[in-house]
């Protein structure tokens, strides 16, 4: 814009539209290069302008409510997970002995440690529910974590790059995303019988990432094409640079949220998949325990105490996952705060 | 019409306490008049603007009197002001170009909003197609999707539907300030057009491109930090401003046909004081190179020449 | 909106090529010979028999072809409707089977489905509207999408079967009744279908409603809304506009989901001993029958295929922008 003269007239065409090319490109560029300078605070201002937003999402953080809930249930069961084989008196799979006998089908009661009472030959099913604990969430983080990394790198790329790398991965995901999840996982579970709990997690991550990779692949879109990507591609700084200075912030509260769905969704498929007898034999883990349950009918002969918990605690933990994530998108943006 | 504004103060709410955006401004517009508002962003221009439309989000009305032909708005009461929304005032909004439906088609969409207003669309579309020739734009338009115009087109389009109903006031709020140049020269003739035309009776066009109100205001009205700094007819305030603002802001643009190589662009150093708890007295002192001891007290907003008001210690 | 379509069939046809070829490709990742691993499992005495079945099984192989010779053989058995022959249940038909047994799964999936997605777009809505109905609805439709389709199952069975005997919890009729097209016969199974039906649909109700009222809130916050408002329209006018748009993703997301459900469906079965696809598949990997869990795996994809092709058509008719050529919210 430029300073209208003393003798235009106001319904005369504006000066604007021939003044601008008048105008040395030399001050623009020099102009742009002050802009540029004054986009690069000095260090020091940059640090506490970060560790204020830093500061500021804390103190949101731990007034959220849903965040804490959430975040409390979660930790209850992983302290569960990590002491709680420490507190369970027999091994998941021990029957008892003659010196030390197991009582068959017995409810729960405090006597010898068996919390969650025994199964229909005689194992503690706290002993049991423990170590599914531990296997639910090293599945949860592993699957979740590997599907987190493959739909970032793929969805993220397809952003970034567009073009026909964004459309080959389009592709892709497309694939990926049409196979039902669970048949896949079936026929290979049925076929190669899954060795261990992390192959398990392993399988089920490279199968679960296509979703994230498109919310990931929007995402990134909607970030590169934002005025501070231009500036940055514009003062010359270099891709990677560009990729962790400026859009990785931006993405990475997105990215944690996109992994709690992800860690959920994979403790959901572990438990289906031993539910059906495909997950990996020699460990019992929360779905297994179920599967065995229901074999067994426990529903016919009302050993509640079996069947109850396993599932009890997979609810519990990937609701509070849920809801927790609400939780920290409020945190996050502060549009969603409220008043 | 007229429209007067008594000591309108709107804040925005916020966990840190009360953002005193507009605080206590009191002007006039006559019938007929084209008003610019000017100024930095946050200095309360555009929740001006809005609260007279509607009051949204975190804003919450103060106090202060709002009349419009004689009548006056509720401006607190959200459901109240249905009214007058559309038939009294109305407001090309700032993110016009987003402003419909992306999954209507733009004849269906404003059919369905005249319809609700408790306007017969059917009488309405000639005079809908004779605007929008108008504006530059062919009957086609009406069977397009929001998608399937350019920017231009859709405010253009928005300016239409705006202003439909003919209402005694308009509210141009930032509407050139996505456009290319050359869009902005036909935008702005065409809101005189609109008055010419008795389309609209006054207006409140709000930009911080202070060449564009030259072009199109009768009065601009410059605002600073929620409050008002001057309010003169747009030759006064462009070429003998008084207020110290307004003068610095006058002189740091660029004039036509000068090289400025080898030499800075001067601003206004400093940046405007936060709302959140605004500092005592004139808001401009900080950065007004000529404060003095008397600036500790704010200045009232008088008339220091006949339809030029100011607020500054030194003009009065 | 032709460019669309026919974009989703290449990516369909790419899908259905990879899906079969997987199902060809992991049998023979078994090591050593498979014919004679999946026998050795059966266990059969008769050596007559177990040759029987190994000739069967060598003739399906086609082992005497080469590798890929196997797989165009493959390809052609599945053109003419052979998918094989199930080991436990010699020698009947794998086609067979899967004929009796979708009935039942496509009995409880299509209404829990369609329902759910119905209720749950009903409720989201209106929970977006409301604060007191979003304050409950809300964690409920939370806990509801995060719980099991096993364990929901194995309680409202316990429940309803075992605890309050009033509905019952296994098969799909009683063995005693007589079927055929009369009255009777269809209460019996609606008895039977209730139960698995209802658990299905309310675990899949919880995601919906969750969705689609985070879908609403941010309609109601967009640009167009806020027009809307400011020259004055009526709420319910805003809130039209609202839940219209709102719809779309929900209902590519009824394709993104239906693998899901479908998971659900089959443990559900088993819980329910409902005789559907899901008990099928779960005696199939008990008894390591591999003709019947290839065969249903081809089943699933195809029906996943157009069941995904059916949303993609409605999709189209119903997002007025696919039809001028623009991609609307698929890309």
């Amino acid at each position: 814009m430029t300073k209208p003269t003393k003798s235009a007239a106001k319904d005369t065409a504006p000066k604007a539209s021939g003044a601008t090319s008048k105008i040395d490109a030399e001050v623009l560029i020099e102009h742009t290069g002050e802009l540029l300078e004054a986009k690069k605070p000095a260090k020091s201002i940059e640090k506490t302008a970060k560790m204020g937003a830093f500061r500021e999402m804390l103190y949101f953080a731990v007034r959220n409510n849903k965040l804490i809930i959430g975040l409390a249930i979660v930790v209850f069961f992983l302290l569960l997970a990590i002491f709680g084989p420490y507190l369970a008196q027999h091994a998941p799979a021990d029957y008892g002995t003659e010196l030390k006998p197991i009582p068959l089908q017995h409810p729960p009661t405090l006597h010898d440690g068996l919390y969650f009472g025994t199964t229909s030959d005689g194992k503690d099913i706290f002993a049991q529910f423990v170590q599914g604990l531990r296997l639910a969430f090293l599945v949860g983080l592993i699957g979740g974590g590997v599907a987190s990394v493959i739909g970032m790198v793929v969805g993220f790329t397809a952003g970034y790059k567009a073009g026909m790398t964004d459309e080959l991965l389009n592709m892709l995901t497309n694939v990926v995303l049409c196979i039902p999840v669970f048949a896949l996982l079936l026929v290979i579970a049925a076929f190669m019988s899954i060795k261990g709990i992390i192959p398990e997690a392993l399988l089920i991550g490279f199968v679960n990432w296509p979703w994230a990779a498109r919310a990931l692949r929007a995402q990134t879109f909607s970030l590169t094409s934002r005025e501070f990507v231009s500036l940055a591609r514009l003062s010359g700084e270099k891709t990677w640079k560009i990729i962790f200075k400026e859009i990785a912030p931006n993405m990475s509260s997105y990215l944690f949220m996109m992994f709690i769905l992800l860690f959920g969704g994979a403790v959901l498929t572990a438990a289906t998949l031993d539910f059906m007898g495909l997950g990996p034999q020699g460990t019992i883990s929360l779905g297994q325990m179920m599967n065995v349950a229901n074999a067994n009918s426990s529903l016919l002969l009302g050993i509640w105490w079996w069947f109850i918990p396993p599932g009890l605690a997979i609810m519990l933990i990937v609701g509070g996952a849920y809801f927790m994530n609400v939780g920290l998108d409020e945190v996050f943006n502060p549009r969603l705060r409220e008043m | 019409m007229s429209l007067q504004i008594d000591n309108l103060k709107v804040y925005y709410r916020t966990l840190a306490g009360d953002v005193q955006a507009l605080d206590g401004v009191t002007f006039d517009i006559a019938d007929g008049e084209i008003m610019g508002l000017a100024g930095e962003s946050g200095c309360g221009k555009s929740t001006l603007g809005n609260s007279l439309i509607s009051l949204t989000g975190r804003m919450k009305y103060v106090e202060g009197k709002v009349t419009l032909d004689s009548k006056e708005l509720p401006v607190w009461d959200f459901g109240e002001m249905n009214h007058y929304r559309f038939k009294d005032l109305s407001i090309i909004p700032q993110y016009a170009m987003s402003a419909m439906n992306p999954t209507r088609k733009i004849g269906k969409m404003t059919a369905e909003l005249l319809d609700s207003r408790g306007v017969r669309h059917k009488e309405i579309l000639p005079e809908l197609k004779r605007r929008f020739e108008l504006v530059g734009l062919s009957h086609d338009v009406l069977d397009m999707f929001p998608i399937e115009l350019s920017g231009g087109m859709k405010q253009r389009a928005v300016m239409v539907i705006s202003t439909l109903l003919n209402p005694s006031l308009l509210i141009a709020d930032e509407i050139t300030s996505a456009l290319d140049v050359s869009t902005q020269k036909a935008v702005a003739e065409m809101l005189v057009e609109f008055r010419e035309r008795g389309y609209v009776k006054s207006m409140i066009v709000i930009t911080h491109d202070i060449s564009i109100l030259y072009q199109v205001a009768d009065t601009i009205l410059v605002m600073y930090a929620g409050k008002l700094a001057e309010k003169a007819s747009a030759e006064t305030i462009i070429n003998s401003p008084r207020h110290p603002y307004t003068r610095l802001l006058i002189s740091s643009l660029p004039e036509v046909g000068v090289t400025y190589s080898g030499k800075r662009l001067e601003g206004i150093a400093g940046t405007p004081p936060a709302l959140l708890n605004p500092p005592t007295g004139c808001r401009f002192r900080d950065r007004c190179p000529f404060a003095y001891e008397k600036c500790l007290e704010e200045p009232p907003f008088v008339e220091v020449d006949p339809g030029h008001y100011t607020a500054c210690w030194k003009e009065i | 909106m032709r460019r669309y379509l026919v974009r989703k069939l290449i990516t369909y046809g790419i899908t259905f090529f990879a899906a079969v070829t997987i199902d060809w490709v992991i049998p023979h990742l078994m090591p050593g010979d498979p014919i004679q691993a999946l026998l050795n499992r059966i266990q059969i005495n008769n050596q007559d028999t177990y040759n029987q079945i190994y000739n069967q099984f060598a003739k399906s192989f086609r082992t005497d072809l080469p590798l890929w010779k196997q797989y165009l053989y493959f390809w052609d058995s599945l053109f003419h409707g052979d998918l094989g022959i199930s080991i436990n249940i010699f020698p009947m038909k794998v086609t067979t089977l899967i004929s009796n047994a979708a009935p039942y799964t496509l009995s409880l999936l299509i209404p829990s489905i369609l329902l759910s997605w119905y209720a749950g777009n009903k409720v989201g809505a209106m929970a977006a509207r409301r604060k007191i109905l979003d304050n409950t609805a809300l964690p409920v439709s939370y806990a509801l999408t995060a719980t099991p389709y096993m364990w929901f199952a194995m309680i409202f069975a316990w429940t309803f079967a075992f605890v309050w005997k009033i509905l019952p919890a296994d098969r799909g009729y009683d063995p005693t009744a007589i079927i055929g097209w009369n009255w009777s016969s269809f209460t019996n199974l609606l008895k039977h279908w209730i139960l698995p039906a209802s658990s299905l649909f309310l675990v899949a109700f919880g995601g919906w409603a969750i969705g689609m009222r985070n879908m609403i809130i941010y309609e109601l916050e967009s640009d167009y809304s806020h027009y809307l408002e400011a020259l004055g329209a009526p709420r319910r006018l805003v809130r039209k506009y609202a839940f219209r748009n709102a719809m779309l993703p929900q209902i590519t997301g009824l394709a993104l989901q239906l693998g899901a459900v479908l998971a659900g469906a089959l443990v559900t079965e088993i819980v329910f001993s409902y005789p559907g696809l899901g008990m099928m598949i779960y005696t199939a990997i008990i008894n390591q029958d591999y003709f019947v869990i290839q065969g249903v795996f081809l089943f699933i994809i195809i029906g996943t295929l157009i069941a995904n092709f059916i949303v993609d058509i409605v999709y189209v008719l119903v997002d007025p922008r696919t039809r001028i050529g623009m991609q609307g919210g698929q890309a």
